[in-house]
This record gives C-alpha cells, structure tokens and sequence, in this order.
C-alpha cells in the first residue's frame, strides 16, 4: 500500500537553531502513527510543516505519491489534512456548530444571510458520525476541555480529513475522556483516517498507536512497530540513553515540622471542607481527577483565589491570606499547572522572570536595579538547575516546556520559599526533563523545603510523594502514606462521590 | 540573535550583554530613525527654508509639549493600558499653575509644584480606577479626560489665566539656559527639559523595579500577581508618574503661551498616542522605548512642519498625518512579523 503522507529528508531552521536536520516520515491510510521525542526534537515543527503552518527549507513531502507543499493551515486542510493543536483553537462564545463551521458557514438562498439551521443540521450528522452526544448549539466555552477536542476532532472531519495530526491531544484528559478519545480514533482509523499522534505518555502510545517514529535532536532515528518494542526501548532512542528513576532517600529526616495546616478551608464548589497538615522535608502529593479541585486548594491557600472560610497556619501561627503578595510574604510559592498563563512573563527574558519575585532584593537606593547583582544571581540559578537557554537574556517564549519550568521553580527558590505548591510540575515536558524536575523535587525536599504535588500522573504521584491527598469533587477522600497507596486505592477515592460515602 | 556581536561562552552561554541589548534597540528604532531622517531630508531638498536654523528650533520647540505627552503616554501603553486623559490633564495642570501663580500670586516654585501636584493626583485617580474598580482604562482615563477638561473649566471661569505677574513663568519654556552659556546654540529650555525627562524617563524603564514591573505588566499581568507582587500598587503609581509627566507638559505649554487656556487640549492624546506609537511601542503591551517615542514625537511635527513650508492646506495636512500614522505602523508590523 503506497503512503498516504511520505517526508522525504525535510530540512528546517530557524534563526540560530536548526530544527529539522533531513527528516523522514510516513504515515499509512488507517494507521495511527505516533511520533516521540524530548521536547525540541522537532515533533512539532515536522507536524506544521506537513500542517502548512511553517514552510520548508528543503526535502520533500508527497501526499498521495504527488509532492506538495501547503502554503497555508487553510490549503493543507482543504487538501485533507488537519491539525488538533495542544493549545485547542476555539472560538469560546460561539456554539458547537458555529465553530465546527467557521469561514464556511452555510448561507441562506441570498448569499446574504447565514442559514443557522442547515449549519446545526450539518453539525449534528458530523457529530452523530462520531457517535458523539453533543448539541450543536452548546457554547464551546461552557464544555468541558475533553468535549471542546472533541469538537476540534469534529471540525477537522467536516473538510473530510485523510489525514489527522494530533498534539498531546490527552494532555488535559481524565481516564474516562481518554477513553472516549481512543474509541473515536479507534473509528477513524477503521475508517482509513491516517493518524499521527503526539504524545509523551509510554502508556497512551503502547494502546493506541502502531508505530512509533523517534526524533531526537532534529534527527531521525527510527520507525519501529509498536507491539513488538518494548517501552524501555523507545525511551532508550528517544534520550539517547536510558533513565534512572529518582530513588527514594533511604534515611527520611525527621519530619516533624508542620510548615502548614489548612483547617476546613472553603473556597467555591470546589474547594470544601478541605484540611491537611504540611511538615518539613516532605513531598505531599494531591492525587484526583480533572477538576477534583486541587488547583483550586492551592490558588486559595495562594491567595489567588478569595476563601470564604476556613484556617490557614503558617509554622504554627495563623495566617491571614489575602492577596498571593501576602503567601509570598510568608514564604509560600505556588508553580501554577498553566506556566504560560500564570507563570511566567514569556515575552520577557529568563532575567527578569527569574527575579521577578525577588527585584525588591536588587535594589540600589531602594530604586535602581543592580544590574550586576541580578546578573550574578541568575547565572547561578541557571547554572544550579541545569537551565539550558543561550543567555539571561534570551526570551522565555524561545525555550522547552522544561527550561521554562525550571525557570518558575527558580523564581521561587530565589525567593527562599520553604513551601511549594507544584501544580502538574511535569505536564508537557518531555521524559528526560521530567526526570530532571522530579530530582530537583526531592532535592528541594532533602534540604528541608515542604513540597505540595499536585499530579494527574499516578506514576508520578506514587513514585514521588511520601504522603498522599486524594481529591474528588473539592472534598478531600483520602489521606495515604506512600506505602499504602496503589493506583487502584487512590482511583477508587479519587472517584468516591459524596452520595457513595453516605451509603 | 546577532551572532556577530555575541560571543559564546566556554559554559554554552552568551557574554556580551551591552552589545546584545544595545543591537536590538538600535535596530529596533533604526526603521522609526531612518523616516525621520529621510523625512527632514526630504523637506530640506523641497524647500530651502526647511533647513534654516529658526525653523529647526521652530521644530523642536514646538515637540517638546507633545514630546512631554508622548512620554507619560509610553509608561501607561507598555502595562498594556491607554491614558487618553492626557491632552485635558495637561490643561488642567496649566490652569492649577495660573491659580497659584495669579489668581493667588504665590511664587514660581509652588506653581510648579501645584502642576506636577495635579498631575500626580489625576492621575493616581485614573490609576486607581483601573486596578482597584478593575476599569478598562480605555474608560478610565476617558472619564477622566472629561473631569479634567471640566474642571480646567470651571477653575479657570472659561477664559484664560495670563502668567503677566510672574515674569520668570515664560522663562521655562522660552528661555534657554544653553543659549546663555553658549550664544552660538540657543536651544530653547523646553527642547531641554524634553530631553532631559527623556533620559531619565528611560533609566526609570531600564534600571528601576518601577520599570521592570511596567514592562512585566504589560508582558503578563497575572503572573505578576502570581509572583507576589503588588500590582495594585505598581499600576497606580505608574498612573501617577504619567499624569506628573502631564504636569511638566502644562508648565512647558503655558510657559509658551504665558497663559493657561482652559479650553486647550483635547486631541493633544491622540497626537501623544500616535507618537507612541510610531516609535514601535506596542498598543498590547510588554515593549517600547522612550527613544522610539521621541523620534515618533519628531516625525509627527518635522512632517506638520515641512508640510506647512510647502504651502499645503491645513486641511490636506491633517490628511497627510492620518495616512503616515497609519502607514507607519503598518510597515512597522511588518518589520516585526519578518524578525
């Protein structure tokens, strides 16, 4: 069977990087074909170039045996090729229909008028082809983020797509939702849709794909079939050699401290009743679904978010929150999942976001930044967490998922805060840097740092906290030591509603 | 990046600081730089009279208010706002300077200090609106813009305050310090002070917290907030130094006119905002210098200037700065886009 898309030896550079070095890649007709690699291998630059999102330098792609090269997302999408991007591209106040159908909106006999009910009809047959149970007229932004990809996935099939590229698609996905996903790619696939999908979970890639192509570096280095290679393997390729896990310390410091204690703290829906205890040197991991309320706990301990009632003590003295100004006071951090949004300036350079918390610090006369002083402060921190960034000075936009973390993480550290609330530390960060993050964790709890880890992962969750929160429906279910936690228990308190606990 | 002027260090990183941020900038502003010159030398070509020493000071005397403006207008466009109350705000400093100054006949210095005062205060308002009752300031400062021109109104009775009691009050403005020193260059004080509040309004940007926060703000408001910092506090206080900055423009206008006219200074904003924004600082935030704006503040009146030489109608003048306005930033958006 010829390939459906074939890149032959594809080149491309940016300014100062090269970022495709002669790669190649080929998707067949009915296959779900998954690309790997540490972040800034080249995975998403390849899937826009085939996107026709960038242009490039040289090679050459065929789809459907005949050379192309898109000079727009539009032109590639009329051809039949379609991207789901991490970051989901949709229209929040319009409807389903509107968005599925945006720039080709049916229009009434006059060309004049929009005809909206040919536009719901057509929305709901793509839908229900889809076998998805969805009302073409709900606004998009009132969805949840699993139904939003899913009405992506549905605008990309109304031009008919061959060809289906897929970005970390379950990167905001509970189990459930992940589950729904896979039944609908399950059925593209049966239905000759080629599927290239992007992913960092081993996991996800070992049910789903049958293929796996490793990009490292900008390089290729091999298409191997999935059932046949060990996971072991693909992550052996992906970094070049293969990982420790972070091993727990054998000796634990006494952890007798408590740095914070939360007492019936409320905050919205989501945030009910919660308490729990904090101590010193400890990595206290908050475990639950999507929306379980964690985020929430933490931006209302943050002061982000206004409580409506509850205690807040801070090494044993009761604390008065009110503004994220007031938790940095008492040395709280809080290292939000979102770190474009929330965490960092990214069209700033790694200097000032790095002392962004801290100018105060580096003031001459209570007035002029001491240049110097900042300098020599940011340069270490780059060097003590391995950041890897050209210069101080190299805007933050430019760097990996995991440089940018890390830059959080320094921003905090220079700030000296002992307690640290890491909201999904890991997500969209690639395997090497992960590990690197988790070591920097458990350093930062080794030097006496009290460390919430708020994670959807539960290997990460079980590998890293020494106790465990479990959250559902903003209460808290459970409250485990590492030794007695197992998937299957901090799953089934993760899903123990408050109807199934009274019965 | 420009390699050339960077030097890898052994560690894998880039040395070379000063040279890096002076390139950027200077390449940043050299489209904004370049108009400008090609502009004069346009005009010197098509009119004699365009280069006559006279008119170039014309020229940059006349800058210096919507210079002054323009500056107060770069700190609040950088944290992603808008000031529009400008243009009344600096009338109404003018007229709070003729208060003091004749109706109550108080000496030079506590003029002064009224106009930068009511600057400071209007605009600690305009700030307050925005970060505490979370107005846009789109509208904030356009309600401001019509308490201030009303109450230079009221204040001043409708007509204007004349300075003809404080002889020392034209000397600001129309004076020049240097021309005494130096009788060969008699730059007016006006073309001083502007470039004096340029140079420190710059430090202010690149070397203080003050600064940084502008930029960061702009860049991204909540992570900011996130960072523990006060933003509250930083928003109102750069509120305030853009209406004090206003109060330096009412002393320099009123100075030139030796009056307060009350009915003075709407559409002084725009002409503010436009230099803004031709020396590249972005209406969303996060980027600008004082350099661009000064040379956006030149290019606005260089063009009023030749224009006028060349005998064209007022009104096709109007004309003409509405399209190189729009021109200007549409090219520089290329620029942008290809960088």
């Amino acid at each position: 069977m010829a390939p459906l898309i074939s890149v032959q030896d594809v080149s491309k550079s940016f300014p100062g990087v090269r970022a495709l070095s002669r790669v190649r890649f080929e998707l067949l007709a009915g296959e779900v074909h998954a690309l790997v690699g540490e972040n800034g291998a080249g995975k998403s630059t390849l899937m826009k170039i085939l996107a026709g999102i960038y242009a490039r330098d040289s090679g050459e792609v065929l789809y459907n045996g005949e050379p192309v090269s898109f000079a727009s997302p539009r032109a590639a999408q009329m051809r039949g090729i379609g991207i789901i991007h991490q970051e989901l591209q949709l229209m929040n106040h319009l409807t389903v229909a509107q968005n599925i159908f945006i720039g080709r909106e049916p229009r009434g006999r006059l060309g004049i008028f929009l005809d909206e009910d040919r536009l719901n009809r057509q929305a709901r047959d793509i839908l229900a082809h889809m076998h998805l149970n969805l009302d073409p007229r709900a606004i998009v932004g009132g969805l949840t983020v699993a139904k939003q990809q899913m009405v992506e996935i549905a605008k990309a099939l109304s031009f008919n797509s061959r060809v289906l590229i897929m970005d970390e698609p379950t990167a905001a996905l509970n189990n459930a939702e992940i589950a729904e996903l896979f039944k609908i790619i399950r059925e593209l696939k049966a239905r000759g849709v080629g599927i290239v999908y992007i992913s960092h979970k081993m996991d996800e890639l070992k049910e789903i794909s049958d293929r796996v192509t490793v990009l490292r570096d900008g390089e290729y280095i091999a298409t191997v079939p999935t059932a046949t290679t060990s996971m072991d393997n693909i992550i052996g390729m992906m970094v070049g050699r293969t990982l420790l896990d972070v091993p727990r310390p054998a000796e634990q410091a006494a952890r007798d401290e408590i740095l914070l204690e939360v007492r019936k703290l409320n905050c919205g829906p989501l945030v009910r009743d919660v308490s729990f205890t904090l101590r010193r040197g400890e990595i206290l991991g908050f475990a639950g679904l999507m929306g379980a309320g964690r985020t929430e706990v933490a931006r209302a301990i943050f002061g982000a978010d206004k409580a409506q009632s509850g205690e807040i003590m801070v090494r044993g003295t009761k604390a008065t929150i009110k503004t994220p100004a007031d938790a940095v006071a008492l040395g709280i951090g809080y290292l939000s999942e979102d770190r474009k949004r929330f965490g960092l300036a990214t069209g700033m350079d790694v200097e000032s976001n790095i002392v962004m918390a801290t100018l105060a610090r580096h003031l001459a006369f209570g007035f002029f930044l001491r240049r110097r002083g900042i300098r020599a402060t940011v340069e270490s921190f780059i060097r003590l967490l391995n950041i890897r960034t050209p210069s101080a000075t190299q805007e933050v936009r430019l760097l990996s998922g995991g440089n940018q973390q890390k830059i959080v993480v320094a921003k905090w550290l220079a700030r000296d805060c002992d307690i640290l609330f890491f909201d999904e530390p890991t997500r969209g960060i690639d395997i090497g840097a992960k590990a690197e993050i988790h070591k920097l964790l458990r350093s930062l709890a080794g030097q006496g740092k009290a460390i919430v880890m708020i994670s959807s992962e539960l290997p990460e969750i079980l590998g890293m906290s020494d106790r465990i929160i479990v959250m559902c429906e903003g209460r808290t279910t459970g409250d485990l030591a590492w030794q007695e936690a197992t998937q299957e228990r901090i799953m089934q308190l993760a899903t123990q509603r408050e109807t199934a606990k009274a019965a | 990046m420009d390699q050339s002027r960077t030097t890898v260090g052994a560690n894998g990183r880039v040395a070379g600081f000063r040279a890096h941020i002076f390139g950027s900038i200077a390449r940043q502003k050299l489209f904004a730089f370049a108009s400008l010159i090609l502009l004069m030398v346009f005009f010197g070509f098509a009119s004699p009279a365009f280069m006559q020493v006279d008119n170039l000071l014309g020229i940059l005397q006349s800058t210096a208010v919507n210079g002054v403006l323009a500056i107060a207008c770069t700190f609040v466009i950088i944290t992603g706002g808008i000031d529009l109350s400008v243009g009344t705000l600096m009338t109404f400093c003018a007229v709070m300077a003729g208060v003091f100054l004749t109706y109550w006949q108080l000496p030079l210095w506590t003029g002064v200090l009224a106009a930068l005062a009511t600057g400071a205060v209007s605009g600690t308002l305009s700030g307050t609106f925005v970060a505490k009752l979370k107005l846009p300031p789109f509208i904030a400062t356009l309600g401001m813009m019509l308490v201030n021109k009303g109450l230079a109104l009221v204040v001043a009775g409708d007509k204007p305050i004349y300075f003809n009691d404080t002889d020392s009050f034209s000397l600001i403005s129309q004076g020049s310090v240097i021309g005494n020193i130096l009788p060969s260059l008699p730059i007016p004080n006006s073309v001083v002070i502007l470039f004096a509040l340029a140079i420190a309004a710059s430090a202010l940007l690149n070397r203080t917290a003050l600064g940084r926060y502008t930029f960061a703000l702009g860049s991204n408001e909540e992570a900011v907030r996130l960072s523990g910092v006060n933003v509250d506090r930083w928003k109102v206080t750069i509120y305030m130094l853009a209406g004090a900055i206003c109060g330096v423009a009412g002393l320099l206008i009123a100075s030139r006119l030796n009056s307060a006219q009350p009915a003075l200074g709407q559409g002084y904003e725009l002409e503010a905002i436009a230099a803004v924004v031709i020396g590249g600082t972005s209406l969303s935030g996060g980027t600008g210098t004082v350099l661009g704006t000064i040379i956006g503040a030149f290019i606005m009146s260089v063009l009023t200037n030749g224009l006028r030489i060349l005998s064209v109608a007022q009104e096709w003048q109007i004309v003409v700065t509405g399209v190189i306005i729009i021109l200007a930033v549409y090219i520089d958006n290329l620029r942008r886009k290809r960088s």
